[in-house]
């Protein structure tokens, strides 16, 4: 086959051609995946949802950007972060299916709000909507990159070899993720008085969202070896936050714990308004021709 | 008479058709048992939507060179590494006007280093070779490329970030 032409090759007749969207195989195929013996298949797969649900929803959430971002370098790199994201969610959505006998895109796109995992600050609407700007936008992927990375740091460790295999993969690339978003914050935070003032906003915004990161849920309390305790990741990611925000002139906002509903959050299924519009958004092309391919 | 392993080490990647896919170092083994072929392969980033490709191409050129079964293996662990890419490889991407990456080595233990600033690497403009570069963006047109400038010659060029 010819190749003078990269575009070519997407030009085939064969199903397993794609151009972003169809004949992609199963995400895990070949890979070792032995449940570790003694553990909790079910725990274990609410886990995977966990962690892989916070990868979809901030991975939808950056797609936003796309053709919005204050530059068309940006536009590229929050695609790219979005992509590195979904890769995450379809390895571990696949492993979460295992166990509970659907695949990535049933779990994806065939769940209602209830079912879903995240953290709120995956969903929030931190702009290009109404609610933040870019500014807020990396306020938010600092803080998630920051803490993603301590967990998968951790989560290399795990017993389950799936777990720790995506880990080890997508710790490379949170790292360029959280310089990313690091490189920006002092950018805007030691830029103009209007850079800085947006930038201080949107920390204030994502802020109350920071706790929910670090709260031990059940589900990680039944799988010790498997799952990592986020609690434990607080200090560092503290460490990084404020040197970030040092090195940027901002003021790191008072704890401030956004509102839960009977005690739960994201990791118990209760969402924020914002999650209802994301699904909608998300889900409608599946729901509505179940099936679809392009 | 050509073996599997020669056929699939000429399968280019989809992305960087410069590169076969063992130049690039994602091709991790290929093993013939009772006349079936397994390729193995693994994902340059968790995200990289060429990872379809590659496996169908394999398929596709080891079906047509003869083999009646071909089963392609997805790998994660290790995790693919710029270093993987083989002396070749790096030699191609250069004359393809690609700046190829520096070899990172092991990654040593301990926290994950925070960088305030783009790292300053010193990557060769491959048009000029002037070493006065500088990055203008860590994400370029694909999850495995950054784009760079040039101060001596004034071109940007496509740099193969290292991870
Ligand atoms: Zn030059």
């Amino acid at each position: 086959m010819s190749f003078d032409n990269a575009y070519e090759s997407l030009l085939g007749h064969e199903d397993a051609h794609w151009a972003f969207g169809t004949g992609f195989s199963e995400a895990l195929s070949g890979v070792n995946r032995e449940f570790p013996t003694g553990v909790d298949r079910d725990a274990l797969a609410a886990y995977c949802l966990m962690v892989g649900d916070d990868a979809l929803i901030l991975s939808q959430r950056l797609s936003e950007w796309c053709s919005r971002a204050p530059e068309l370098e940006e536009d590229i790199a929050l695609a790219n972060i979005a992509l590195d994201l979904l890769g995450q969610a379809r390895m571990l959505l696949t492993r979460a299916g295992e166990v509970l006998g659907r695949d990535e895109d049933a779990l994806a796109y065939l769940r209602d709000e209830r079912e879903f995992r995240n953290v709120h600050l995956a969903e929030i609407d931190c702009g290009p909507g109404p609610g933040g700007d870019f500014a807020t936008t990396i306020a938010r992927l600092l803080v998630f990159s920051s803490w993603r990375l301590a967990l998968f740091s951790c989560l290399r460790g795990s017993a389950d070899p799936v777990l720790a295999a995506v880990a080890e993969k997508g710790l490379k690339e949170l790292a360029y993720h959280r310089d990313h978003a690091a490189q920006w914050t002092v950018r805007l935070g030691d830029g103009t008085d209007e850079s800085h003032r947006r930038m201080q906003a949107g920390l204030e915004r994502v802020w109350p969202f920071v706790d929910e990161l670090f709260a031990r849920h059940r589900v990680e309390a039944a799988l010790t070896g498997v799952a990592v305790d986020p609690a434990s990741l607080r200090s560092e990611v503290d460490g990084v936050l404020d040197a970030v925000l040092s090195a940027a002139g901002l003021t790191r906002p008072a704890d401030r714990r956004a509102a839960r509903v009977a005690g739960m959050a994201g990791r118990d299924g209760v969402h924020t308004e914002a999650m209802g519009f994301l699904l909608a958004e998300m889900q409608h092309l599946h729901r509505s021709l179940p099936g679809a391919v392009w | 008479m050509t073996t599997a392993l020669e056929i699939a080490s000429a399968v280019r990647d989809p992305e960087l058709p410069v590169l076969t896919l063992a130049d690039l170092g994602v091709l991790r083994e290929v093993s013939e048992e009772d006349g079936r072929v397994v390729v193995t392969i693994t994902p340059t980033y968790s995200g990289c939507p060429a990872i379809d490709e590659m496996g169908a191409d394999l398929r596709r050129t080891l079906i047509s060179a003869g083999f009646s079964e071909v089963e392609v293996r997805l790998s994660l662990s290790p995790a693919w590494t710029t270093d993987w890419i083989s002396r070749e490889g790096r030699s191609k991407l250069a004359a393809a006007g690609i700046a190829p990456p520096a070899r990172v080595g092991p990654s040593a233990a301990g926290p994950v280093p925070l960088n305030l600033v783009p790292p300053s690497r010193q990557v060769a403009c491959p048009q000029c070779g002037s070493l006065n570069t500088s990055e203008i963006s860590r994400f370029g047109s694909t999850a495995c490329k950054a784009l760079r400038r040039c101060h001596a010659c004034s071109e940007p060029f496509e740099h193969v970030k290292e991870i």
